[in-house]
C-alpha cells in the first residue's frame, strides 16, 4: 500500500457531457457543480490521490474553460508537483491529436503522454460517479490476478426506462467476468460497470494501437463487448455508497442524497477527504428569522429564510420570508423575499426577484439555467 | 539576489496574549479562532495582501507551532511569492550568542537583516491581535504626503476608553505632539491602533540607538515613538474609521464574535473585494439536521447541528446533537456538544467535549438579580467537561473536569 508512484490516473471529463445536457451546455461533465461546493471531477481526483497515485492526466472534449479554471495547477488536489502531477489533456494539444468519439480514440489521442509517463500501470475513470473509493486493493487485485482488465462494479438496481448507457457485468465463480451487456432491455438487480478500469500501460498500448488501426474507438462496445471473451476481465466490487448522475433526475437525487447522514459521512471522510478548490468564503450567516431543517450548506451563504431538504452552494441568499424546499440552488443564486421554491434546480447565479413561486415534482426538477433573471 | 520593495510589513505575533488565559496555554495569541472559520492573524495578513504588501515577516516567539503550521509557505494569504511572501521569524542564535526577543523594538532590531535584503523605503508594523480591515497602502500614501518618518495609525475613542489606551495629542494638521500611556485625564481621543509606518532609515537609526541604550523595555511604545518626538521628529497621526476591535481578553474576544452577529455589522466578511483569508481544512458543508432551530447565527464547513443554536458562532466540525443548547456563545474547531448539554455566554475551546447535560456560563440577568458577579464562562482548548458538571460564569477551565 502507500504510494502508487507506478499508476496514472486518467480521467475523462467530458464522457458523459449529453447525460445531463443541461448542466453540460455550458461545461464539461467533470465541471458539474455538486454537494454544495465542489464539481464532479474532484471525487475521481480525489479518489485517485487518496489512493496514493501521483501522476493524473484530464481528458476533455470541448466546454473546458470552467474545468481549467477549476482545475488550475493542481494544487489543491496536491497534485501541483515536478514529478507527476496533474496534465491537461484537451484535444488538439498534441501534433497528431484529434477530435476523438471514444475512449480509446482519446487515449489514442493522447497517448505520447502516457508513453511518457513512468507508470507500470493505468486507471481510467469518468466523472458521472459520485463515490469514495479507495483503489490501492483493486490495482493490487490486478497485479496479483494476471488479469488483462479489471472493472470496478457495483451491485445495483438497472431500469431499462430510466438507465442510460450502463454496463452490466456477468460475473463467474473465479471472479472473472463472463458476460458484458449495454443498456440491456432488462429492469432488476444486476452487476453495474462504474466505469473504472485498471490495466497495464503495456496491455493498454496493444488495445489502442489495434483499436485505431481498425478505427475502433469505444473501448465499452469494441473491446468488452465485441472482444471480452478473448480478455481476461477481473472483476472488482466496491461495496461502498455511490451515485450515478445519468440524467438530471438523477442528478437532483444524488445531491438530496447527501441529506442522509449515512451516505453523507460514507462520502466524506476523515482519512480520505474529497479535495476542491477553495473559495475564501465567510462561514453561513443565519439571519434572525431563518428557520432551517435538513439541509446541506456550504459557506458564504446568508439566509434569512425558511430551508428544508436543500443543497444549497457557496454564497447563495435567500431573502426573508422564503420558503425554499426540496432544492438544489447552485451558487450565487440570489433568492428574493416571500419567494415559494420547491423541486427545483438552479445553476450558477441565477437572481430570483421577490415574491416569485418556481414549483418542479420531486421525479422531475424544474431546471433554471445558468444566469437567469426570474 | 533580491529585488528591491518599497514597503516590508512586519507583523509582531509573538506575544502570549496572558489576558485569554487558557486559549493561549498553548498557542500564541495570534493563532486564536476567530469568528468561524479565521485566526486572528487572518485579518493582518489579508489586509497587507489586499493593500498590495507582499513581504510580510512574522515575529514569533511564543507557543510557535500552532502558529507555524498555520501560515505554512502563505498559500492561503497569496504570500507564497517567488520574490518576497511571508516568512516566519523566531528569535535565533548568532555568533554573538543568542537571545529571546526581549520587547517590541528589539525584535524588529534582531531582524533588520531580514529587512535589509528587500532594501525597502518604507517599514509597516503591525500587531497579531486586533479585528479590522485596513487599506495600509492609503495609510503609505498619507506618510509620504506629509513626509512623516513615523506615521501612527489612531482611531477616535469615547473618553471611558481613552483612560486605557495609547492616546496621541495632535495639532490641527495631525502632526503628533505628544503622547500619553493609560491618561486618568486623556487630552485627546484619538487612541493608537498599534500600527506604524516607518520611513525605514530612521527606523533602522532608532534601533540600533535604542539597542545600544540598553533601557530594559526595548519597545516601540515606551522607547522608539518618545524617542522620536524628543528629537522632532515629524510624527503623524492617521485617522481610520470604521471597525476596529481589540481581542486581547476573553470578554473581549467574545464581544467581537458576538458583533459579527449584529444587523448592521460595520465588518463585512462577505465582501468578495476584500476578503478575508485562511487556511482551509477540507470538510464538506454543514449540515443543518431535522431537530436543529437555528436562529441569529454564523457557523461554517464540517459542522452538524441537531440542537439549538441562537446568537452564537459555531466554527468548523463542530457537533451538538439533539437536545443541546448553545446561546450566545463561541464553540471552536471540533468541538462537540452532547445531547442535553446547555452552552450559555461562554467560549468553548477547540476540540472539547462537554458531555451530557452539562451546563456552560450562564445568563447575566440571573447572576444580577442574585447580586454575583458575572463574567462569560471558559473552557480551553482540548477539555473534557463530563457529563452533568458544570462550568460557572467567570471560571476559565484548564483541565477537564
Amino acid at each position: 500500500m502507500g504510494t502508487k508512484q507506478n499508476v496514472l490516473g486518467l480521467v475523462f471529463a467530458s464522457i458523459h457531457d449529453e447525460a445531463v445536457y443541461d448542466l453540460t451546455k455550458l461545461r464539461t461533465m467533470g465541471s458539474v457543480p455538486f454537494g454544495g461546493r465542489y464539481r464532479l471531477i474532484d471525487f475521481p481526483l480525489s479518489n485517485f490521490v487518496n489512493s496514493g497515485l501521483a501522476q493524473v492526466g484530464v481528458i476533455t472534449k470541448r466546454n473546458y474553460g470552467s474545468l481549467l479554471e477549476h482545475l488550475g495547477s493542481g494544487r489543491e488536489w496536491d497534485l501541483a508537483r515536478k514529478k507527476g502531477g496533474l496534465h491537461l489533456l484537451p484535444p488538439y494539444s498534441h501534433t497528431s491529436s484529434n477530435m476523438y468519439h471514444g475512449r480509446l480514440d482519446a487515449l489514442g489521442n493522447v497517448w505520447s503522454f502516457v508513453e511518457h509517463s513512468s507508470a507500470e500501470y493505468v486507471i481510467l475513470a469518468d466523472c458521472d460517479i459520485v463515490t469514495n473509493i479507495d483503489l490501492r486493493p483493486a490495482i493490487e487485485a490486478h497485479i496479483e490476478s494476471g488479469a488483462d482488465i479489471t472493472a470496478v462494479y457495483a451491485k445495483g438496481y438497472y431500469d431499462q426506462l430510466t438507465g442510460a448507457a450502463a454496463t452490466i457485468f456477468g460475473i463467474g465463480g473465479d471472479g472473472f467476468v463472463n458476460d458484458v451487456m449495454i443498456d440491456p432491455p432488462m429492469t432488476g438487480s444486476c452487476n453495474l460497470g462504474l466505469d473504472m478500469y485498471i490495466m497495464s500501460k503495456d496491455f493498454l498500448r496493444r488495445i489502442v494501437k489495434e483499436s485505431m488501426s481498425r478505427n475502433r474507438t469505444s473501448l465499452r462496445k469494441d473491446i468488452l463487448l465485441d472482444r471480452g471473451a478473448s480478455y481476461r476481465i477481473l472483476a472488482y466490487e466496491h461495496t461502498g455508497y455511490y451515485s450515478r448522475i445519468d440524467s438530471l433526475a438523477s442528478y437532483f437525487a444524488a445531491n438530496l442524497d447527501l441529506l442522509d447522514t449515512e451516505k453523507r459521512t460514507a462520502l466524506f471522510t476523515k482519512n480520505a477527504p474529497i479535495f476542491t478548490k477553495t473559495q475564501d468564503n465567510a462561514p453561513v450567516r443565519f439571519g434572525q428569522e431563518s428557520h432551517i431543517k435538513n439541509s446541506l450548506i456550504a459557506d458564504g451563504c446568508v439566509i434569512e429564510g425558511k430551508v428544508e431538504n436543500c443543497v444549497l452552494f457557496r454564497g447563495v441568499r435567500i431573502g426573508k420570508g422564503s420558503v425554499v424546499r426540496d432544492s438544489v440552488i447552485t451558487q450565487d443564486t440570489v433568492i428574493g423575499a416571500r419567494c415559494s421554491i420547491r423541486n427545483v434546480i438552479t445553476d450558477k447565479n441565477v437572481a430570483i426577484a421577490d415574491e416569485r413561486q418556481l414549483t418542479g415534482s420531486a421525479g422531475y426538477p424544474l431546471f433554471i439555467g445558468k444566469g437567469a433573471q426570474i | 539576489m533580491y529585488i528591491k520593495k518599497e514597503v516590508v510589513a512586519m507583523l509582531l505575533a509573538g506575544g502570549q496574549g496572558s489576558r485569554l488565559y487558557a486559549l493561549t496555554k498553548d498557542m500564541a495569541k495570534p493563532a486564536v479562532p476567530f469568528g468561524g472559520k479565521y485566526r486572528l492573524i487572518d485579518f493582518p495578513l489579508s489586509n497587507c495582501t489586499n493593500s498590495g504588501i507582499d513581504t510580510v515577516g512574522v515575529l514569533t516567539q511564543y507557543q510557535p507551532l500552532v502558529l507555524n503550521d498555520y501560515i505554512g509557505n502563505g498559500q492561503p494569504w497569496d504570500l507564497d511569492k517567488m520574490n518576497g511572501g511571508v516568512h516566519v521569524l523566531p528569535p535565533y542564535e548568532s555568533n554573538s550568542g543568542a537571545s529571546w526577543y526581549e520587547g517590541t523594538a528589539n525584535a524588529i532590531y534582531q531582524n533588520i537583516s531580514f529587512i535589509e535584503r528587500y532594501d525597502p523605503e518604507y517599514v509597516v508594523v503591525l500587531g497579531g491581535d486586533h479585528i479590522y480591515k485596513m487599506d495600509y497602502a492609503k495609510m503609505v500614501d498619507y506618510h509620504k504626503k506629509m513626509k512623516a518618518d513615523l506615521t501612527i495609525a489612531v482611531i477616535d475613542v469615547p473618553r471611558s476608553e481613552a483612560t486605557r489606551m495609547g492616546i496621541m495629542i495632535c495639532d490641527e494638521e495631525m502632526r503628533v505632539r505628544d503622547f500619553e500611556e493609560k491618561p486618568a485625564e486623556p487630552k485627546s481621543t484619538l487612541a493608537s491602533m498599534g500600527i506604524y509606518v516607518f520611513t525605514w532609515s530612521k527606523l533602522r537609526k532608532y534601533l540600533i540607538e535604542n539597542e545600544q541604550a540598553n533601557t530594559g523595555s526595548k519597545d516601540f511604545g515606551k522607547d522608539i515613538i518618545p524617542a522620536m518626538l524628543a528629537n522632532g521628529e515629524r510624527l503623524f497621526a492617521y485617522t481610520f474609521e470604521g471597525y476596529w476591535k481589540d481581542v486581547g481578553t476573553l470578554d473581549s474576544l467574545w464581544d467581537a464574535n458576538m458583533d459579527l452577529l449584529a444587523p448592521a455589522m460595520p465588518l463585512d466578511l462577505y465582501d468578495k473585494d476584500w476578503r478575508i483569508y485562511s487556511r482551509h481544512n477540507n470538510r464538506p458543508p454543514q449540515y443543518i439536521g431535522e431537530t436543529a432551530e437555528i436562529e441569529n447565527a454564523m457557523i461554517t464547513e464540517g459542522s452538524v447541528i441537531n440542537g439549538r443554536v441562537d446568537f452564537s458562532v459555531i466554527f468548523g466540525g463542530v457537533t451538538i446533537e439533539e437536545g443541546a443548547v448553545v446561546r450566545y456563545s463561541i464553540v471552536m474547531p471540533g468541538s462537540v456538544i452532547k445531547k442535553g448539554a446547555v452552552v450559555e455566554y461562554a467560549i468553548v475551546g477547540e476540540d472539547c467535549v462537554i458531555g451530557e447535560n452539562a451546563h456552560i456560563g450562564a445568563s447575566p440577568e440571573v447572576y444580577h438579580e442574585m447580586n454575583r458577579e458575572w463574567s462569560i464562562a471558559v473552557t480551553g482548548h482540548r477539555i473534557t467537561v463530563s457529563a452533568g458538571q458544570a462550568v460557572l460564569p467567570k471560571q476559565i477551565l484548564s483541565e477537564s473536569i
